[in-house]
């Protein structure tokens, strides 16, 4: 029973089948093909019948995607691996006596090449005609199918990493769990299985020694993969998973026992997530990142393309609460159009809501295209700003939303001197919302990008709990809401404390939900305040969480795997 | 052949969908089109399309033999295939 360990996304637990999802061919070297006249007439024939085949496929994954994005892209990319000029040109490649494989590798190439200089939408499509080409290859060297394959019975999907096209491409009433050698807690993989609600592993060393139907055991919340677990083992998870679908049916609003109403919310960074969303059990959108509709771009989109997505999102959400932030890039996000490469700190430079100084054409785009998008879909977001340091910044913007015709104006409270004058804050702004993985980079110091510093960003330092307090206690007096984004509001013990410090609203990613749920239906406000109290008389982040452990509730405890 | 100068309607250009449903239509017909001021290409060949980079509103010029063929590549040229 031997243990892999990892990074675990969500707390579930399972036990199935390993299904591998292979990774791309190898890139063929250069050889000849056959050396006589039938011998290539007949490769060229084996080509044609790949790129068909291909062709097949794609088109039936696109017509099960209809009328998504996903299905558009497929079938675009179906499109491709029936497009007679690469086909001719492989074939004549092959006919001059290339090896086939290698013929499709060059022949592509000639086309990834002419996009990616093209640059902007067309490099985007790089991946689509690489896509073609890995299986393309694969067929003619007898590889199996790249990409998650299809799953007989329901399994545990193991990869080196998976591109986001596999994660779309899941068939997701079969997926146990995902297990990967690479990627992080944020990456892409990570993020999807969390909203999915998909126990996830990250950085599972070792996973690339498991093959197609061994047993193994995931545990999300210790972030293990037990090979051939014995019955003990499985009883185990398999009590815990049960009781964790049990709470996962619960759609309630999110609530203490006595009843002092929590809002539970989801973060996203997408339309596309915000579409998951519809038949979620989540109040609406705590935090909606928008800077990923920038990433990864040469130029900044339009205010018409982002009105659609904004648009897009606030319909998903049904008149659900959506709160949405502005681009927050600069960093460890940087944008190859604004962010600035020879900043010496970059966490300190200009980044988040201070990009107005260099780029405030982004922001009055932005704001714009919210306020269209409120227009057309007759529903109000909540718009807040990152990275607000002082009371000037948030009244700079909220002028700057409410004059583009945003009614609910909030900022992000991440920079320790915001929340000292949270009080002076909410003189000029309507909501504020903590994000606790840059307030505790700030306070303590420690940049979030390093492994060795991670006792120092623990949300449960007694020095990030105090400015969380007095942020909260702002509140209170201003008798406006405070809401937590950061990783903090996912840990369902550190949710009894936010919500005994007086925060009004936890927004997380959709997985983490339901424990959320479950743990705050155990307790009652006045439990959760005495909670907050322990945890801050803690001296370290260690002590803190101990105290606030000492007085949850002990089936909350089991249930969640708390310790 | 025969040659016709036409606005794309595709607010998007001639990206992925309205370029998949364009060369479709072209398919085996013989056709061309060119960006303007540049070389023909296959009408029926969706790489070769793309990578012409056409935007919304600009002009192309489409070539063939059949004006039958030019209607129909014209008429889905002059809609708005992204509205669809």
């Amino acid at each position: 029973m031997n243990v892999l360990s990892g990074s675990g996304v969500g707390r579930g637990a399972v036990v199935g089948p390993v299904a591998r999802a292979h990774p791309a061919p190898p890139t063929p070297l250069e050889a000849a093909g056959p050396d006589s006249e039938a011998g290539r007439s007949e490769a060229v024939e084996k080509v044609a019948q790949a790129y068909k085949a291909v062709a097949e496929a794609l088109n039936a994954r696109a017509e099960e995607a209809a009328g998504t994005t996903m299905g558009e892209v497929l079938d675009a990319t179906a499109a491709m691996a029936g497009d007679p000029e690469l086909i001719g040109e492989v074939k004549a490649r092959v006919l001059q006596g290339q090896d086939p494989a290698f013929a499709v590798d060059h022949a592509t190439k000639e086309y990834i090449d002419l996009f990616t200089a093209a640059g902007g939408y067309l490099a985007e499509r790089v991946t689509d005609l690489r896509s073609v080409r890995d299986r393309v290859i694969s067929r003619l060297t007898g590889l199996p199918e790249p990409g998650v394959p299809a799953l007989a019975v329901p399994s545990v999907v193991v990869a080196q990493d998976l591109a986001p096209a596999d994660t779309a491409a899941l068939d997701l009433a079969k997926v146990l769990a995902i297990v990967i050698e690479q990627g992080g807690p944020t990456g892409h993989t990570a993020i999807i299985a969390g909203q999915l609600g998909i126990p996830c592993i990250v950085r599972v060393s070792g996973a690339a020694d498991l093959v197609d139907g061994q047993v193994v055991a995931v545990d999300a919340a210790a972030g293990t993969v037990t090979i051939d677990p014995d019955d003990d083992v499985r009883a185990r998870a398999e009590a815990r998973g049960e009781a964790l679908e049990r709470l996962a049916s619960d759609h309630g609003d999110g609530a203490t026992a006595d009843g002092h109403r929590v809002q539970l919310l989801a973060n996203i960074g997408t339309a596309e997530d915000a579409e998951r969303l519809t038949d979620a059990a989540v109040e609406g959108v705590g935090l909606f990142r928008t800077e990923v509709l920038f990433l990864g771009r040469t130029t900044a989109p339009t205010r018409e393309e982002q009105a659609d997505t904004y648009e897009r999102a606030l319909k998903a959400l049904g008149g659900r609460k959506v709160v949405v932030r502005t681009l927050d890039a600069g960093a460890d996000k940087p944008l190859a159009f604004v962010t600035r490469t020879d900043e010496e700190n970059p966490a300190l430079g200009v980044r988040g809501y201070r990009l107005v100084r260099t780029a405030p054409e982004l922001m009055a785009d932005q704001l714009s295209a919210l306020a269209e998008a409120s227009r057309r879909t007759g529903i109000e977001p909540w718009v807040m700003a990152p990275m607000i340091a002082s009371v000037d910044e948030a009244a700079d913007f909220a002028a700057l939303a409410r004059e583009a015709g945003i009614a609910k104006v909030g900022v992000m409270i991440e920079v320790p001197a915001a929340a000292l004058r949270a009080r002076d804050v909410f003189s000029v702004v309507d909501f504020v919302s903590l994000g606790t993985n840059d307030l505790a980079q700030y306070t303590m110091a420690a940049d979030r990008l390093l492994g060795g510093l991670v006792d120092l960003l623990d949300p449960w330092q007694p020095a990030v709990l105090e400015l969380v307090a007095a942020v909260s206690w702002a509140a209170g007096e201003a008798a406006k809401p405070a809401g937590v984004c950061g990783e903090s509001a996912s840990d369902p013990l550190m949710a009894l404390v936010l919500t005994g410090l007086g925060i009004t609203s936890l927004s997380m990613s959709p997985a983490a939900v339901p424990g959320v749920r479950f743990a705050l239906s155990k307790h009652t406000l006045a439990e959760c305040e005495a909670i907050a109290v322990a945890a801050r008389g803690g001296r370290t982040a260690e002590a803190s969480r101990a105290a606030a452990l000492a007085l949850c509730d002990t089936e909350v405890r089991e249930v969640l795997a708390l310790g | 052949m025969a040659e016709r100068t036409v606005v794309v309607a595709s607010a998007q250009g001639l990206h992925a969908r309205p370029a998949k449903l364009f060369t479709q239509a072209a398919a085996g017909k013989g056709a061309t089109i060119a960006a303007e001021g540049g070389a023909p290409v296959d009408a029926g060949s969706i790489l070769r399309v793309m990578a012409l980079g056409v935007k919304g509103g600009a002009t192309v010029t489409i070539a063939a033999e059949d004006e039958a063929v030019l209607d129909e590549l014209q008429t889905l040229l002059e809609t708005d295939l992204d509205a669809e």
